[in-house]
C-alpha cells in the first residue's frame, strides 16, 4: 500500500513538473531557445505570491490575478528589448546571457527575501484531502496541482490548433523565414510567445509557493525537473511533456520510499536510462501532423 | 622571426620566469593567492577550448573537478598512493570516467548538452553523498601525515604545490596554443565557422569533439585533485559546486573574451582584483559580475580583449592564419 500511495503522490507532483516543463518547451519549440533562468523565473513569481499574501492577507490563489498578466508583460517586453537581439544561428550567446540572468536573479531574491525556507499557506486548503477509495487518499494541494497542469496543457494545445495567433506561432516554429515573407512580424512573435510561456511560468510559480517550501537557490534544480520531464516525453509535445513529467514524479516517488536521500537522484537515472535508451523521447513530435 | 614575434617571445619568457621565482619573492598569503589564479585560469582556458573553439558549451565541468578530487582522496587514502603520484593518476581516472559520460552527454545538442552536462554533475554529487567510506555528505579530511609526507616542512611543501599549480596552468594555455596552431586547430575553426563544409572537407565532428571533451575533463580532474589537495578538505557540495567551478569560470571567459587564448587570461585578472575590492558585498558581488557578463554578451560578445581588438588589432597567441 505504502508502494501505491508512492505512486501515486508521484503522479501528482508530476504535474507539477509538468507545469514547469511546459513553458520551456514553449520557448524551445517556437525561438529554439532554452532559457537556463527559468527555474528562477518560477521561484520569483513564488515570492510574487509571497509578498502579494503578506500585503493582502486572502487566499495565495487570488494571486495569480497580479502575477499571471505582470510575468507576461514582463516577458514579451524582455523578449522584445534584449532576447530577440540574440535570437540567430549561434546559441551561445543565449545560453550565456540567460545564465547571467540566473546569477543575478537568485542573488537579487537572496539580498531581498535572505537565504530562508519560505512557504505561502493555502488556509484549509493545506491540511484537506479527497479520498480516492480504496484506503488512498490524496491531498487537495496536489491534486488540485495535478488537474491545473492538465487544464493548462489543454489550453495552450487549444491555442496551437485552434487560434490566429496559434496557427502564426506554429508557422514560425516551422519556418520563420517564410513567415516574414507573408507579412508577420516574428519578432513581435517571439514577444507573444515569451508571454504566454511567462504566463505558464507565473501559474507554476504561484503552485509551488503554495505546495512546497522554495528559497532564492531553488530556482536551478527546477530548471532541471522542467528540462529533463521535456526530455522525457520527446520535444515538441505539450501531452508528451506532461507524462514525462509524471514519470520524473513516480521515479522520485519510488526513489524516496526505498531511502529519503535517493528521491532526486531517482528521478535524475530514470531521466539519464531513457536518453540513452530513446534520446527521442518516448512521444516526440512526429513532421508533418 | 620579426621583431613582433621576438617582443612577444622575450614576455613571455620574463612573466614565465617571473611567476617561477614566485616562492623567493612572495609571501605565503601572495602564493596562495596566485596559486587560485593559476588553477582559476586553468580551468577558464579549459571551459574556453570546450565553449569557445569546440561548440560546446558545458555548464557541468564541477563533475570533474570533483570527479579528481574525490580520485586524489580516494587513491590517497585506501590504496596508499603517495599524493604525488596520485595527482597525475586523478587525472587518468578522471578521464576515464569521462569517457563513459560523454557516450550519455553527446545524445544531446547545443542548448540540451549544457543542460544535461549540468544533471550529469548533479548525479556525482548525490552519489558521493551516499558513500559512507568517503564521508557522506559531510564529506572527509585528507590525513595530516599523507600531505606532510609531499615534502619537507610548511615553506617546501607550499613552495612545490605553487610550482605544481603553475605548471599546470602553463601545460593548459601552451598545451591549447599549440593546439590551435595545429590541424586541430584548424578543423574546429572551420567546424565553428561553417559545419557542413568542415564535414565535406573530411573534419570528422563528432570524435573530434569526443576526444576534446574526454582530455578537458582529464585535466579538469587533475586541477580539481590539486584544489583539494590545498583545501585539505573535501564535501560534495564543495567538490561539485556549481557556482565555483562553472559560474565563475564562466564568467572569468564571458567577460574576457570568449574563444581567445586572451579573453580568459584578462578575465582571470580582472576577476582576481574585483574580488579583492567587491567580495565583502556578497551578493551585490555576483549581481554585478552576472550583470557585466551580461551586458558584455549583448554589446560585444567577444568580450574585453574584443574591445581591445577594435581599437587595435593585437594577439599575444597568434593562432590565425592570415593569407
Amino acid at each position: 500500500m505504502e508502494w501505491v500511495n508512492a505512486i501515486v503522490q508521484g503522479i501528482l507532483l508530476g504535474g507539477l513538473y509538468a507545469l514547469f516543463a511546459a513553458g520551456l518547451s514553449l520557448m524551445f519549440g517556437i525561438m529554439r531557445f532554452v532559457n537556463l533562468a527559468h527555474g528562477d523565473f518560477i521561484v520569483a513569481a513564488a515570492f510574487g505570491t509571497l509578498l502579494f499574501v503578506d500585503a493582502t492577507g486572502v487566499n495565495p490563489l487570488w494571486a495569480l490575478l497580479p502575477i499571471v498578466p505582470i510575468m507576461m508583460v514582463a516577458g514579451y517586453v524582455g523578449q522584445r528589448l534584449v532576447l530577440n537581439r540574440l535570437s540567430g544561428k549561434d546559441i551561445l550567446p543565449s545560453i550565456l546571457v540567460t545564465f547571467g540572468l540566473s546569477i543575478i536573479l537568485q542573488n537579487l531574491m537572496l539580498e531581498q527575501f535572505s537565504a530562508d525556507s519560505q512557504r505561502v499557506s493555502a488556509g484549509t486548503l493545506d491540511t484537506s484531502a479527497i479520498s480516492l477509495g480504496a484506503g488512498l487518499t490524496v491531498g487537495t494541494v496536489p491534486f488540485l496541482l495535478f488537474v491545473s497542469a492538465i487544464v493548462v496543457i489543454a489550453v495552450l494545445n487549444w491555442i496551437f490548433a485552434k487560434t490566429a495567433i496559434g496557427r502564426q506561432l506554429r508557422a514560425t516554429s516551422d519556418d520563420p523565414e517564410t513567415v516574414g515573407l507573408m507579412g508577420l512580424d516574428k519578432r513581435h512573435l517571439f514577444g507573444i510567445a515569451m508571454a504566454l510561456a511567462s504566463a505558464v511560468v507565473a501559474v507554476a510559480g504561484v503552485l509551488l509557493a503554495i505546495k512546497t517550501n522554495f528559497d532564492p537557490a531553488a530556482g536551478p534544480i527546477r530548471l532541471l525537473f522542467a528540462f529533463e520531464a521535456v526530455i522525457i516525453g520527446g520535444l515538441g509535445s505539450l501531452w508528451g511533456t506532461l507524462l514525462g513529467g509524471v514519470i520524473l514524479g513516480v521515479a522520485q516517488g519510488l526513489g524516496a520510499q526505498i531511502d529519503p536521500g535517493m528521491q532526486i537522484l531517482a528521478g535524475h537515472i530514470v531521466f539519464l536510462v531513457i536518453l540513452v535508451l530513446r534520446p527521442q523521447g518516448l512521444f516526440p513530435k512526429k513532421r508533418g501532423s | 622571426m620579426s621583431i613582433q614575434n621576438w617582443a612577444r617571445f622575450g614576455l613571455l619568457i620574463l612573466v614565465v620566469a617571473i611567476l617561477v621565482s614566485g616562492p623567493y619573492w612572495a609571501s605565503r598569503g601572495t602564493m596562495r593567492l596566485l596559486i587560485e589564479v593559476f588553477y582559476f585560469l586553468a580551468l577558464a582556458q579549459l571551459w574556453n577550448l570546450l565553449a569557445g573553439y569546440s561548440g560546446l558549451i558545458s555548464v557541468g565541468q564541477q563533475a570533474f573537478v570533483g570527479l579528481g578530487g574525490y580520485a586524489m582522496f580516494s587513491l590517497a587514502m585506501f590504496a596508499g598512493v603517495p599524493i604525488l603520484f596520485a595527482l597525475p593518476l586523478a587525472g587518468v581516472l578522471t578521464a576515464l570516467i569521462a569517457w563513459p559520460t560523454a557516450f550519455v552527454a553527446f545524445r544531446l545538442s547545443g542548448p540540451y548538452f549544457a543542460i544535461g552536462t549540468w544533471v550529469i554533475a548533479e548525479v556525482y554529487r548525490l552519489v558521493f553523498a551516499q558513500i559512507p567510506a568517503l564521508g557522506g555528505g559531510s564529506g572527509i579530511s585528507l590525513p595530516a601525515g599523507l600531505v606532510k609526507a609531499m615534502a619537507s616542512g610548511r615553506s617546501a611543501r607550499e613552495s612545490l604545490t605553487y610550482w605544481i599549480a603553475l605548471a599546470i596552468m602553463l601545460v593548459v594555455v601552451l598545451g591549447i596554443w599549440i593546439l590551435m596552431r595545429s590541424r586541430v586547430g584548424l578543423s574546429l575553426s572551420a567546424l565553428r565557422d561553417n559545419e557542413e563544409a568542415a564535414v565535406s572537407v573530411g573534419v570528422r565532428t563528432r570524435s573530434l569533439k569526443f576526444v576534446i571533451y574526454i582530455a578537458t575533463a582529464g585535466m579538469t580532474g587533475l586541477i580539481g585533485a590539486l584544489i583539494f589537495v590545498q583545501k585539505l578538505r573535501i564535501t560534495p557540495e564543495a567538490a561539485f559546486s556549481v557556482t565555483d567551478w562553472s559560474v565563475l569560470v564562466i564568467f572569468i571567459v564571458v567577460i574576457g573574451g570568449i574563444g581567445t587564448l586572451e579573453g580568459p587570461i584578462l578575465g582571470c585578472i580582472l576577476f582576481f582584483v574585483l574580488r579583492e575590492y567587491l567580495a565583502d558585498l556578497g551578493a551585490w558581488y555576483m549581481i554585478i559580475l552576472g550583470t557585466i557578463s551580461v551586458v558584455i554578451m549583448l554589446v560585444e560578445p567577444r568580450g574585453l580583449w574584443g574591445l581591445i581588438l577594435r581599437w587595435r588589432n593585437i594577439t599575444l597567441f597568434p593562432a590565425t592564419r592570415r593569407i
